[in-house]
């Protein structure tokens, strides 16, 4: 049940024969000991609440200064500039972040579902479970090693195939060829990279929503006669959709904060490089520059430039994690 | 007329047309085609890492020596040793697990035991953001509380404690997930032999999903060991073996890969960031399979 990636939705959407949630039961007999445990135990998941406040109450201290000080405006300006005079803006980083972060998304979504559903409805008995694991292990692969081998092995790989789509779907503007931009190391295959290493969260996800569909709507399907796609178009993929979306929003948080390896196979651009549409160019995620540039990290304002770019990627995974939550939630109240 | 009453499989009932069959085994084919595709980044990093990096652990010196002496990029002929890596890696995830398995296996006591209603619901959710922030913005966070705010040399315990953030949730999820398939029936009996809550919990239900929460600590710790972003910001790498935690700078194996790959076309730096990637993965995959095998190996006794 417990999955690497430490997410579960098995308590989350209880099945029809499962047992009741346990109920609250008011066993304390107000001695010592009972009273001790139960101010531990309030008081642990009171400091999850707290650090959680304290993470965006802090980033939020340090960042006001420095954008008071910003002399471009924050949200539209794509240079960065934190000598004397501040002058920065996320623009550039937001675009490189959700640009990487949806390659990865729109290829890892389908392959993920496909793989849930291999998993839970096609895979012989003996397969599935070793199956899963090996899907699991991606997820303990370290991120430094996916950058190792992305920047390493992959993009020198990926390059000739880029050159070639660029060549060829060249008219279409996310494949437009950049100036200046050679070699593999794009935000296209950063994407591709980011896929890889969200897909085992997604899958784990996708997995056991599936694998929770009632075997009456199964049965009943394959007694209308339907072949066994029909049977997961029809029963198994409507039963899976919220788990199916809420995974995916869970895997574009990964995918948005990931650092190491993007840092390690982008190739950055220059300050005040020219925007383009195109998927073939560098850049730097806000994970990726925070984390480039950490070694100037002094403490003082302009540290807050990128204390600002933390607190702005903090509040995106935040809303994508609140919504993959409440469409589970929704669920949950809707199967129960 | 006995030909009339045989099982006509091809008289057309149960007959589907070619478009049907056809999509059916296109999605076969399909499903299958994914689950093999997913296995060649797997086989092909582990390959590629191991292909280039295992010779490097075959010498001792890898683990007995650190990288003091070590020369500027092309002038070193040696790979000498990253046993200050690992005893890094070691100490960072050790000291996280110590801060964040009490706070996990309590939060997650409470969500079971305790929690009912709306303060239950909010840290429910909070684990859940928890565990989805970035740990770059962990590090920063601690960065900005730490230094920014506090204007407090960094340390290397400073990793332990981004690291934590990023620990917490893990454990705390797979503890509360054992914990709710202890079955109500252990609790009812200790309760009905006057056992007050804080002891049937302690002796009977932690106990019974004990290995379930030792994978969690486990994966956990795999988890915590591969993390490199926290490290960029709050731990300076140094080449020098440290084992104190709470002073100076210390190596770790993301970081000695992170500093040697600056120098990747140098074939010596470059046998050093395949070896020190082949030890962390290892090390990595060994404690989460061993997770996954205590967690297999003693499942909550029903």
């Amino acid at each position: 049940m417990t999955s690497i990636t430490g997410k579960s939705v098995v308590d989350e959407t209880p099945s029809p024969e499962s047992p009741r949630p346990l109920d609250a039961d008011v066993a304390s007999t107000g001695r010592m000991g009972d009273r001790i445990f139960g101010i531990a135990s309030g008081g642990a998941g009171l400091a999850v609440v707290t650090i959680v406040a304290l993470v965006g109450a802090f980033l939020l201290a340090q960042a006001i200064p420095a954008l008071l000080d910003n002399q471009a405006n924050f949200l539209t300006t794509w240079s960065w500039h934190t000598a004397n005079p501040l002058a920065f803006g996320i623009a550039g980083l937001m675009w490189a972040t959700l640009a990487s972060s949806l390659v990865a998304l729109v290829v890892a979504v389908p392959l993920s579902m496909a793989i849930a559903l291999f998993l839970t409805q096609y895979a012989p008995g003996w397969l599935a479970k070793p199956a899963a694991a090996v899907i699991d292990l991606l997820a303990a692969v370290p991120s430094i090693v996916y950058g190792l081998w992305g920047a390493y092995t992959v993009a020198a790989k990926w390059a000739p195939i880029q050159d070639w789509l660029s060549s060829t779907l060249g008219w279409i503007p996310i494949f437009h060829p950049v100036k200046g931009v050679t070699g593999g190391s794009t935000i296209f295959l950063v994407g591709l990279v980011l896929a890889i290493m969200i897909l085992p969260i997604i899958t784990a996800i996708s997995r056991e929503v599936f694998a929770q569909t009632p075997n009456a709507h199964k049965e009943g399907a394959y007694a209308l006669g339907a072949t066994k796609w029909e049977m997961i178009r029809t029963a198994v993929l409507p039963f899976g959709r919220p788990g199916v979306i809420s995974a995916s929003m869970l895997g574009l948080g990964r995918a948005l904060g990931e650092t190491i390896a993007v840092l390690m196979i982008l190739s950055t651009l220059p300050n005040g490089a020219p925007w383009s549409w195109s998927l073939f160019n560098g850049g730097s995620t806000f994970a990726s520059k925070i984390a480039n540039d950490a070694a100037e990290f002094t403490g003082g304002t302009s540290t807050g430039a990128y204390i600002a770019a933390g607190l702005v990627l903090f509040v995106l995974t935040f809303v994508v994690n609140a919504i993959a939550r409440i469409i589970i939630e929704r669920r949950k109240a809707f199967t129960e | 007329m006995s030909t009339d009453i045989a099982p006509t499989s091809s008289s057309g009932f149960d007959h589907r047309s070619g478009s049907r069959t056809a999509k059916n085994t296109l999605a076969t084919i399909v499903m299958w085609g994914a689950f093999l595709i997913a296995l060649i980044p797997l086989g092909w990093i582990l390959w590629v890492v191991m292909t280039k990096g295992f010779h490097v652990l075959l010498s001792t010196t890898w683990w007995q020596k650190d990288q003091s002496g070590a020369l500027p990029a092309g002038f070193d002929h040696l790979v000498r040793g990253a046993r200050h890596a690992i005893v890094g890696t070691l100490l960072m995830s050790a000291l996280t697990s110590l801060i964040s398995v009490p706070i996990a296996v309590f939060t997650a006591i409470y969500l079971v035991e305790y929690g009912r209603g709306r303060t239950a619901r909010l840290v429910s959710f909070m684990v859940d953001i928890m565990s989805g922030i970035p740990s770059i913005v962990a590090a920063l966070f601690i960065f900005a509380a730490w230094v920014s705010t506090f204007g407090i040399k960094l340390i290397p315990a400073c990793s332990s404690l981004a690291l934590a953030i990023l620990m917490i949730p893990v454990v705390t999820r797979s503890t509360e997930e054992m914990l709710k398939l202890v079955p109500s029936e252990l609790r009812e009996a200790a309760y009905a032999l006057g056992v007050p809550k804080w002891r049937t919990i302690l002796f009977v239900v932690l106990p019974t999903a004990l290995s379930g929460i030792v994978t969690g600590i486990l994966l956990g710790f795999s988890r915590v060991a591969g993390e490199t972003a926290p490290l960029l910001i709050l731990a300076y790498y140094s080449p020098y073996l440290n084992q104190n935690l709470f002073s100076g700078s210390m190596g770790a194996l993301p970081t000695l890969i992170n500093d040697q790959f600056h120098n990747f076309g140098d074939p010596i730096a470059s046998e050093r960031v395949w070896g020190a990637a082949a030890t962390l993965i290892l090390m990595v995959l060994v404690i989460n399979l061993l997770g996954r095998f205590v967690g297999r190996f003693a499942k909550v006794k029903g």
